[in-house]
């Protein structure tokens, strides 16, 4: 075995490294500087990270395993993004940590987040559905943990009982349309179902097992309607599990759906799945919408709004071109900066009033103003209003979805758009309790913790920034262009 | 990028914006204010006065002073930026409101500086799309102009402000949702080539290259998106409740200017890129802007409140903005840009007005109110002189506009009805016509009852008259009104160069 195959995978290693050291502090340090763990996790994360941008030092290659591992160049930076978004969660999840029914418990909470993550990369890059497996179970497992991480609420024990089972359940109806899908083409790597495929045709064997590998995914992605675990879930996990799960577990999946459909059914796009996809995308992003206009617990009213929003990250998927794939990564990024700034919000009142319900915000801005302001800039960047990044990142996951062609896809980008507007009046509601409305806040006046405000402020820097500076979304698509280990499909 | 003049109509606005923050008391606060908007408006005072001598030496360029920077390098997106007579003109009734809406705003309570941030971030938009010729700067300038007006609304407006902010923002949103579809719709069939697209308008135009399919399908994802914003029928409704729950300096811009985004954006862009969806759409929208002017105006004539009246009245003049736009030639359209300046200062002075009426009596229902003229007659006679140029009396703005509107309408009918192309074009302009009486009434009606009559109110006489800056405010409106009503040909100098068939195809066609 050539064990230089190894460096290819440079941000697995560098993460297990980073694990392991959290692991060995967490079991070796003494019980009085147990609170350095945290600081340690962060660092030593910050340097991986770092590490990822760095240049591959196995020039040229991207595959390992005889391809079963690819880390080309959309790879690795769909790993960055997500890297930069757990980080930000880490920081986020410091002042939590340090909470008495945590405390005792830090280590394996920044532990459980490094594996999780480990198994998402697995997803993203596996070309063979073993390795797909092993990763999604690897991400999914440790995450109800996480999920049970306050396991003094009954609320937390409940969701992680419900992530538990439907993440089982999907796994194994995933399994179910992968047996098929073996039965098929007698192959698991992307490459051999995407040639056997293409030369069977579709058949209705292959639209059921399709619809079974979409639905397992689906689940991760809480696509309607394999939806009904997310409301539950976000509401009694943590606050930055709940952040967790909504931006990085949710951008990991999406991404590997995109792998899946476009490497292993590209080459039964139109017959087999284009008009899957229509049908979740259509639902998704219009069930997410109607149900989060009535929430108002923040962590259930941001539960929706993610769906609806994977919705419209799936748009870059259904482009089905290189110009989705940026967009898609570029939404990925833009959300994870939008999306974090909110929890960061909810979670900085929670630790300090313990206050999740939307009414609890009314005249926010009267007591807290710059919480207020940066919530409501993540409000208008999720509903995609200019300057703001969620403009951009909506505009352009429209411009690749119509780079497709079809004028199915304008009907369908019709849709999305009309249920921007959907998703702008519930985003304003909650601008509306922080800024117009007129009775007495309940949230009395308070100092947010210094690691909070560090992840605020670089939330609320990059929802300025990402739009106006256009590197950002310039470099994704040039990336994207040249992502040939995404983009090829093997045709008959 | 800082050599284009152009520029700084964007980059005023955002020096302001770090002006204010930076701001401890009300007195900088209305220093910035109003020094910004000087500024602003001496420098369109100066573009203009520079257009002129330009085109006067023979320049030929549909726009002038254009610069383009690459911003999304690999979708063709850049900031490009250009003027022609028609930006100018719109620039300056932008500076002009701006100024004239700081000064109305002069005691505006409670955060003073937060109302003048969301006021200028409204302005930088608007601006920002007035200078715009990408149409992706075009509409991302355009939304940033209409969401501060929820806030503005929400948090400082009057009466049923919440339901009114929320229904006016997701309205326009909507709008701009059809529009977002049209705008990309026409960048995949800018050009004949994948790797030409373009968002520029110009080159759009040059390649001329969507086909007539595509133009029937982008016409009215376009025409609707921005005519929501003309206060087109039927989704003229944000209109009124928006107009009137809105506080005084945003009354004045969003009537006098963002209603006029509309109806820029309808010609500059749904007509002007696709002039064969427009020559045979255009009855359509004909019928729902004609409905418009009537309907506005009758509408006007049952409210009591003085800002619903004026709102109703906004929807029928904007009608005959897009309702001139739609007759597609040179006259009807210059018409429709004189109405368009007309109407916004016009608009401005009586929201100003308004607000200012409101602000003694603390009530804008005309049945509670009565003999203000003895009271307050500065206000009250200025209150006259724009319901007179709301009415179209010769000397003032509104004659110009409506006398060149009906002549070009009524000529493109008749050439309809000559070349046996149907009478719709010539039994609308008839039916529109009729809205100048009914603006008579509703105008009279007010001006009776309001300002002469009795005194319905023992307290108002103890009310006082305009201070010095409420002065300012209506003065400059009232010049600016008198000074398009007594030099029209200045102005229709400054317009008529685009309206030319070499430059706008659907003249041309119209023509033949």
């Amino acid at each position: 075995m050539d064990y230089s195959q190894f460096l290819v995978m440079k941000q697995e290693i560098a993460l297990l490294v980073v694990f392991i050291l959290v692991f060995l502090c967490d079991t070796f340090m003494p019980k009085r500087s147990q609170g350095a763990i945290g600081w340690i996790s962060i660092i030593a994360f910050m340097l991986a990270t770092a590490y990822g941008f760095c240049p591959s030092l196995l020039e040229g290659y991207s595959e390992a395993f005889a391809g079963m591992y690819s880390a080309g160049y959309a790879e690795v930076n769909i790993k960055n993004i997500l890297n930069i978004g757990a980080l930000i969660v880490m920081v986020q999840a410091l002042r939590w940590a340090k909470e008495d029914m945590v405390k005792i418990r830090r280590g394996e909470f920044y532990e459980l987040l490094l594996v999780t993550l480990f198994g998402m990369y697995l997803m993203i890059s596996a070309r063979h559905f073993l390795l797909f497996v092993i990763g999604l179970e690897t991400a999914s497992l440790p995450l109800a943990a996480m999920v049970a991480f306050d396991k003094h609420r009954y609320e937390s024990r409940e969701a992680a009982v419900k992530y538990i089972l439907t993440a089982v359940f999907s796994t194994a109806i995933f399994l179910m349309g992968l047996s098929f899908v073996y039965a098929l083409s007698g192959s698991l790597y992307f490459d051999g179902i995407a040639f056997a495929v293409s030369c069977e045709g579709v058949n209705t064997l292959l639209v059921v097992a399709l619809a079974f590998v979409i639905s397992g995914i689906g689940f991760k992605l809480s696509l309607v309607p394999f939806h009904l675990w997310t409301a539950d879930v976000y509401q009694g996990a943590p606050t930055p599990v709940t952040s967790y799960l909504s931006v990085i577990s949710k951008g990991a999946a999406a991404f590997a759906f995109l792998v899946v459909l476009w490497k292993a059914f590209g080459t039964v796009y139109q017959d087999a799945w284009e008009w899957m996809l229509y049908a979740l995308i259509i639902l998704t992003i219009t069930v997410g919408n109607l149900f989060a206009m009535r929430q108002r617990n923040m962590k259930r009213f941001l539960a929706f709004s993610s769906i609806s929003q994977a919705g419209y990250i799936m748009l870059g998927v259904i482009a089905f071109n290189y110009m989705g794939m940026a967009a898609l990564m570029y939404y990925i990024l833009v959300y994870i900066f939008s999306n974090l700034a909110a929890f960061g919000v909810i979670g900085a009142i929670e630790n300090a009033t313990g206050k999740v319900w939307m009414d609890d915000y009314k005249g926010l801005y009267k007591t807290n103003p710059r919480l207020a302001f940066t919530m409501m800039l993540a409000m208008f960047s999720l509903a995609g209003i200019p300057p703001f990044a969620g403009f951009f990142s909506k505009f352009f996951i429209f411009t690749g979805a119509i780079n497709q062609g079809s004028v199915a896809i304008y009907v369908l980008v019709l849709i999305a758009l009309i249920n921007t507007i959907i998703s702008l009046y519930y985003y304003l509601l909650v601008v509306k309790a922080m800024f117009i409305s007129q009775d007495d806040c309940t949230i009395a006046k308070f100092r947010s913790a210094n690691s909070e405000r560090v992840a605020l402020w670089v939330c609320v820097a990059g929802i300025i920034g990402l739009g106006i500076f256009s590197c950002v979304y310039n470099h994704l698509l040039d990336i994207s262009s040249l992502s040939n280990s995404v983009l090829e499909v093997v045709m008959f | 990028m800082f050599s284009n003049i152009l520029i700084y109509f964007v980059v005023i606005p955002l020096i302001m914006l770090a002006g204010l923050a930076l701001c401890r008391n009300i007195r900088q606060i209305r220093a910035v204010a109003v020094t910004g908007s000087l500024a602003l408006t001496a420098l369109s005072v100066w573009l203009l006065l520079d257009y002129l001598a330009l085109r006067a030496a023979g320049e030929t360029a549909p726009m002038l002073y254009t610069g383009s920077w690459s911003w999304f390098g690999p979708l063709n997106i850049n900031l490009s930026v250009g003027v022609d007579g028609i930006s100018i003109a719109m620039l300056i009734l932008s500076s002009i409101i701006l100024l004239t809406g700081s000064f109305a705003s002069w005691k505006i309570e409670p955060h003073t500086k937060d109302f003048f941030l969301w006021l200028i971030l409204l302005s930088t938009g608007v601006f920002g799309f007035f200078i715009s010729i990408d149409l992706f700067t075009m509409f991302m300038f355009y939304e940033v102009a209409l969401i501060p007006m929820y806030l503005l609304i929400g948090v400082w407006g009057s009466g049923n402000k919440n339901y009114s902010a929320m229904k006016l923002t997701l309205m326009l949103m909507g709008g701009s949702a059809f529009l977002m579809l049209g705008l990309i719709g026409i960048y995949y069939h800018s050009a004949p080539d994948v790797e030409l697209r373009t968002w520029n308008l110009l080159e759009i135009a040059q390649n001329g290259a969507i086909s007539q399919n595509w133009q029937y399908f982008l016409f009215p994802m376009t025409f609707v998106g921005f005519g929501v914003l003309g206060a087109m029928f039927p989704f003229h409704t944000w209109s009124p409740d928006g107009h009137a729950s809105a506080p005084t300096a945003v009354s004045m811009l969003h009537a006098g200017v963002l209603m006029k985004l509309g109806g820029y954006g309808c010609f500059r862009v749904a007509i002007y890129l696709m002039p064969q969806a427009a020559e045979d759409l255009a009855w359509i929208f004909l019928i729902l802007t004609g409905i418009s002017v009537v309907y506005g105006a009758f509408s006007a004539c049952v409210q009591t409140d003085l800002k619903y009246i004026n709102a109703y009245s906004s929807v029928s003049h904007c009608g005959l903005v897009l309702f001139a736009i739609l007759m597609l030639n040179t006259t009807a359209m210059t018409g429709a840009i004189m109405q368009m300046l007309s109407h916004g200062l016009m608009t401005a002075l009586f929201f100003a007005l308004i607000g200012m009426i409101y602000g003694r009596t603390h009530t804008r229902d005309i049945r509670l109110m009565g003999g203000l003229m003895k009271i307050m007659p500065f206000l009250a006679v200025c209150y006259v002189i724009a319901g007179m140029a709301s009415l179209g009396l010769p000397g003032l703005s509104g004659f110009v506009a409506e006398m060149t509107i009906f002549v070009g309408s009524f000529e493109a009918g008749m050439a309809d009805y000559l070349a046996g192309e149907g009478s719709l074009r010539l039994v609308f302009t008839i039916i529109a016509c009729c809205s100048i009486v009914i603006t008579a009434v509703y105008i009279l009606r007010v001006v009776g009852k309001l300002l002469l009559g009795p005194v319905y109110d023992e307290h108002h006489l103890t009310l006082t008259d305009a201070t010095w800056w409420e002065r300012t405010s209506t003065v400059v409106l009232i010049i600016s009104v008198a000074a398009i009503g007594c030099f029209p040909n200045f102005f229709e100098s400054l317009i008529k160069f685009t309206f030319s068939p070499q430059i706008f195809a659907v003249i041309g066609m119209n023509y033949k």
